[in-house]
């Protein structure tokens, strides 16, 4: 990516700084994006009766973050919306079920650090709360680069 | 693993992350600083490795999922190269925080591989 400078170009030093910020979140998506797809296959393949929904929701959350993440860094604009919407809405309602009805997702008991965790377990407080900050940093760098685009 | 080893190589991880991070946000390009830092993540990482595969033969074996373990390690493992292959590449300031936010994510794995190895009950 070239970086020269353009300095009376001010729409263009907003567009390259929301191309800069884009590339931190591609960067954190990246690793999320492992760190529920590798947990998700280990506990899949490990102890798959153990809590089989949370798993596959824990799957499904993986491959969202992968499609995020490659949707952000290809700025495919309408997939990066929708998936990170997606991981919203999913941390939201997953993350009130562990922590109000963790049976209905087969778990015993809510423990966002136990063998049965997964990314969205208590809005993601396994992982720091970063699946719950994510995808609203997300949402607000798409609006923004919108403007800026415009 | 071995307690005194992990602290050091989760500061070091640490360490490099706030460097990284605080480089990029100040305006500076990958520099021979922010790459030579993830590189020596990646070394304690190597040396980690070794660690965790002679332990077990002298009377230090893995308490939690031994696979787990591995799969944290390898993972991590592969982490600072990519940051590195990716500063290379893209060499503006973003790519410091890039690399920051790859050594941060290292050290909080290191930090998970020692509950397994160690506290984690089977």
């Amino acid at each position: 990516m070239p970086v020269t400078e353009q300095p009376h170009a001010s729409t263009q030093s907003a567009r390259r700084r929301g191309t800069g910020v884009g590339r931190v979140l591609v960067a954190v998506y990246a690793i999320l994006a492992l760190a529920a797809l590798g947990r998700s296959i280990f506990q899949i393949i490990d102890r798959f009766d153990e809590a089989p929904v949370a798993f596959l929701l824990s799957l499904l959350a993986g491959v969202v973050y992968v499609v995020a993440t490659v949707a952000i860094a290809a700025r495919w604009r309408r997939l990066a919306w929708v998936t990170i919407s997606a991981e919203l809405l999913g941390v939201l309602v997953v993350g009130t079920i562990t922590v109000l009805a963790p049976h209905l997702l087969g778990l015993h008991a809510n423990d966002p650090f136990g063998r049965t965790a997964t990314v969205w377990s208590t809005y993601g407080a396994g992982y720091l709360g970063i699946p719950l900050v994510l995808p609203i940093l997300g949402l607000l760098w798409l609006a923004r680069s919108r403007v800026a685009k415009g | 693993m071995i307690l005194v080893f992990t602290i050091v190589q989760a500061a070091v991880a640490a360490a490099a992350a706030v460097v990284c991070v605080v480089l990029g946000l100040a305006n500076r390009k990958p520099s021979d600083l922010t790459l030579g830092a993830l590189v020596l993540v990646e070394l304690l990482l190597l040396a980690q490795l070794v660690i965790a595969l002679v332990a077990p033969a002298v009377g230090n074996p893995s308490r939690g999922s031994v696979v787990e373990f591995y799969v944290y390690l390898i993972t991590a493992l592969v982490i600072p190269p990519l940051g590195v292959v990716w500063a290379l590449i893209e060499r503006t300031r973003w790519s410091n925080v890039v690399l920051g936010i790859a050594g941060f994510a290292v050290g909080v794995m290191v930090v998970r591989m020692y509950q397994i190895w160690a506290l984690q009950v089977a």
